[in-house]
């Protein structure tokens, strides 16, 4: 029980964080500037309407539906990627160094990401890499490597827009993994088409000790269909998107699975929901209310769901990674030109040590990424090798983040240098569910 | 084509290790970890059916002797993309195996030692004709110098009239020294001409310059004899020095390194052979206790435990990965000095790390000497000292990085 003094002063401090939010402050000139209220505003929790996009319908009907062929076991150890992912690889990562890393700061602070360059991100084919070639897709076999790969080089520009080019090809992979020959037709056109569609997988909900396997949102089986009643947490472009893959709890069961819900019908609203990083990605949450969905909208069987939560995972995988090859990057020349003490704080061995387990641990995060990655591909069960790389990148990647501040010092703490970001966005992948896709 | 599994042809190596290892390394293991100093005979058989394999190939690969030497034949073949598996990964997934059986008993295999890789990275024809195929010891540190190999103070005199070499000084921590048949002495020819002058020499155990002080008793690898020897003008033929006589500033040194970009990522291995070995332990310890490992579920929602051995297989499978990468770029030719450092710096560190929360996770069975698990928890400490201490790969690693010479990184 605290004390009269300590309730008092809690008391104070309440009347106090009241008084500094009250919006007449503003009106008589007591903050800053304009701007910057008007940036506030866009970020406060106005709950919308989702957005009624385009109408997805089928041109042409299948017989059933198209998947990628696996590309079979491999004998050899090999770190090499093929030409094509070499290609794709190299190409990715000159857009993300030119075009993604100069705009990172003010889509950071925007909460966006500028639709030029999502637009030119689509270009790159990214939601096309896990289509099949029948329907429009870009490589032959499933390549969950080739999507990491991409993913990584993505990063390394920024992950925030890196998450925000990659949301709908987590969508249109998940359609091209699981759905059927309706879903397929009614949905991938639209995603190896000129104008790819904003588009969300939503899994991650709003609490502590979060389980995808235990889900709080519900969807009830119903004459015709299903109502699905939930909140989704951090969904990428939540408010463009026209069209979400949802993850809910089926009948009341433990059963959790997928479903395709289109925006702009009743029940569904979204809220912003920036958070400490991947703020270019426009995160917000997902409100479902009594949203009625038709007999096909359910994605994929039982095991699909467990697939999508490990193959997100390991989208997260790669988007560390990428990111923490970024803090090295910039942390090595920073330390060999910065002096003190009369010569390159790189002299030192305590920094100089930093830098080498930030190398070393990189490294294994990257293997353990593509040693999953590669099972995937091949056909093997990978559920150990995703859990084992996620926890990788969930830990040292974020220690990653945080040493990349310490080696700048107070510097690396200021939004002069880039570091300060990375050290957010790194936590997201030891947080987030969902979203992504390989 | 990305692929980071155990190569389809070295299954079969991998299994013969495995068996090595559960039927005669660890019905040894408590014996001579209690006995130390007296010699294992049940490796004597052990290493002539190995001997007989030689040419087979099967297990060829297996022991440290064979890096450089003749496991490198061992399906080498590259495939359609000049990827190639060859002897480096061969003998990592050997001792992988063997060290989950007994670490200590692995570095007294008769021929095995480290010397060999020694001879054979800088031996002529004639050398690797008498040296070939014996078991050969290294003998690099002394008291006042250990990753300083530069500091040696162990001289060479060249006596012209007898055509020999006199080496006088003292040498320590000689693994296999008493039992070995020759010893691989680091020496300087000239003190104060630095690295250069340092020359390695071949010298035979029966020497009677030669004269064994002390056994070591140690922490951990009791299985392993760690001799102490005093050169007391100690002559060997002028012939047994490995590499060029010259002092040749550019070279002569880091020909001597570069065995070690093929040596570390073998003792990375055996720290994830006894990782492997803990790991397995505890996961069997765990489970009679009820403890369930669920890979899907997030690590907070788990018991400590299991969450516990998530962080720590994941740790594991880093320094594994690690240890691979560095052997496939040996294999391919492709220079690893780094990678090598940065295998050995994460599978040392993290074979103890994972050693001792094992112990500490399976309580006073993981402590008493009833199980194992608090002996691999002693034999695994040496692999982040031996072969360049961690500190000394982080220093590799560091400057490779930073591009910054060993007077500016100190």
């Amino acid at each position: 029980m605290p004390d009269l003094a300590e309730r008092g002063m809690a008391v104070g401090l309440r009347a106090l964080n009241r008084l500094a939010s009250n919006p007449l402050i503003d009106r008589f000139g007591l903050r800053d500037s304009a701007e910057r209220v008007l940036h506030e505003a866009s970020k406060a929790t106005v709950r919308t309407a989702t957005r009624a996009g385009r109408t997805f319908a089928a041109t042409q009907k299948l017989s059933k539906p198209a998947r990628q062929p696996r590309v079979g076991r491999s004998d050899l150890f090999d770190l090499t990627p093929d030409d094509e992912q070499q290609m794709l690889r190299e190409s990715v990562r000159d857009f993300a160094l030119a075009k993604l890393r100069p705009a990172a700061e003010a889509a950071d602070e925007a909460c966006a990401a500028p639709q030029e360059l999502l637009g030119q991100a689509n270009e790159l084919g990214l939601t096309m890499v896990g289509v099949p070639e029948e329907l429009g897709g870009a490589v032959a076999e499933r390549s969950a490597v080739t999507t990491v790969l991409m993913s990584e080089a993505l990063a390394q520009g920024d992950m925030g827009i890196a998450l925000a080019c990659l949301a709908p090809a987590a969508v249109s992979t998940a359609l091209s993994l699981w759905g059927d020959a309706d879903q397929q037709a009614t949905y991938l056109p639209e995603f190896v088409g000129e104008n790819v569609p904003a588009a969300a997988l939503a899994v991650l909900e709003p609490r502590p000790l979060f389980n995808p396997f235990d889900l709080k949102t519900r969807a009830r089986r119903v004459e015709g269909g299903f109502v699905l009643d939930g909140v989704k947490s951090l969904v990428p472009r939540a408010s463009d998107a026209e069209l979400f893959i949802v993850a809910a709890a089926l009948d009341n069961s433990s059963q959790p699975g997928l479903f395709v819900v289109e925006p702009g019908g009743t029940g569904l609203s979204v809220e912003p929901e920036p958070a400490m990083g991947v703020r270019a990605a426009a995160t917000g949450r997902l409100i479902l209310e009594n949203v009625k969905l038709p007999s096909g909208a359910l994605l994929g069987d039982p095991d699909a769901f467990a697939e999508c939560v490990q193959l997100a995972r390991l989208g997260w995988c790669a988007l560390a990674v990428g990111t923490a090859q970024a803090v090295l990057d910039y942390v090595v020349p920073y330390v060999n030109e910065r002096t003190a003490f009369g010569e390159p704080i790189s002299s030192r061995q305590s920094v100089a040590f930093t830098v080498a387990n930030i190398a070393i641990e990189l490294d294994g995060m990257r293997l353990a990424t593509y040693r999953a990655a590669s099972r995937v591909d091949q056909g093997m069960p990978f559920a150990r090798e995703v859990a084992v790389a996620r926890r990788l990148c969930a830990e040292r990647g974020a220690a990653i983040g945080s040493d990349g501040v310490q080696l700048l010092g107070g510097h690396g703490y200021v939004k002069e240098h880039p570091v300060e970001r990375w050290y957010r966005d790194l936590r997201a992948a030891g947080v987030v569910e969902g979203g992504l896709l390989v | 084509m990305i692929n980071l599994e155990t190569p389809r042809k070295f299954e079969f190596l991998v299994s013969q290790a495995h068996q090595v290892a559960t039927e005669i390394f660890r019905p040894n293991s408590r014996k001579y970890d209690q006995a130390e100093h007296s010699y294992p005979k049940e490796l004597d058989m052990l290493a002539a059916v190995i001997d007989g394999m030689n040419e087979g190939g099967a297990l060829s690969g297996a022991g440290a002797g064979s890096v450089g030497g003749n496991g490198a034949s061992n399906g080498a073949k590259a495939d359609r993309d000049g990827n190639r598996n060859g002897s480096n990964m061969a003998s990592l997934l050997g001792l992988i195996e063997l060290s989950w059986g007994d670490v200590g008993l692995l570095l007294t295999m008769p021929r095995q030692g480290l010397g060999q890789a020694a001879i054979a990275a800088v031996a002529n024809e004639e050398q690797l004709k008498r040296f070939g195929g014996k078991w050969a010891a290294m003998a690099i540190t002394e008291p006042e110098a250990g990753s300083d190999s530069a500091a040696i103070r162990t001289t060479a005199r060249f006596d012209s009239e007898t055509n020999e070499y006199v080496l006088n000084g003292e040498k320590i921590f000689v693994t296999s020294g008493d039992r070995a048949e020759l010893i691989v002495v680091w020496a300087t020819l000239d003190r104060d001409a630095g690295r250069a002058a340092i020359k390695s020499f071949v010298v035979e155990r029966d020497n009677p310059g030669l004269k064994l002080d002390r056994l070591e008793h140690k922490l951990g690898i009791r299985a392993s004899d760690t001799a102490n020897f005093v050169l007391d003008d100690c002559r060997v033929p002028a012939a047994n020095l490995l590499g060029s006589p010259e002092i040749e500033p550019k070279r002569g040194f880091s020909g001597v390194m570069q065995t070690f970009d093929n040596t570390r990522p073998l003792v990375a291995g055996m720290a994830i052979g006894v990782a492997r070995a803990c790991l397995e332990r505890t996961r069997e310890l765990l489970s009679e206790a009820g403890v369930e490992i669920d890979y899907d579920a997030p690590p907070f929602t788990q018991s400590a435990a299991a969450s516990e051995f998530i962080a720590m297989e994941s740790d594991w499978e880093a320094a594994r990965l690690l240890t691979l990468q560095a052997a496939w770029m040996a294999d391919n030719k492709k220079p690893n000095s780094l990678q090598a450092s940065m295998a050995k710096a994460k599978a040392g560190r993290t074979g103890t790390d994972i050693a001792l929360r094992c112990v500490a996770l399976c309580g006073s069975i993981g402590y008493a000497e009833g199980d194992l698990l608090e002996k691999w928890a002693r034999d695994v400490k040496i692999l982040d000292l031996f072969e360049g201490t961690q500190q000394i790969q982080l220093l590799i690693v560091a400057r490779a990085l930073l591009g910054k010479t060993s007077s500016e990184l100190k």
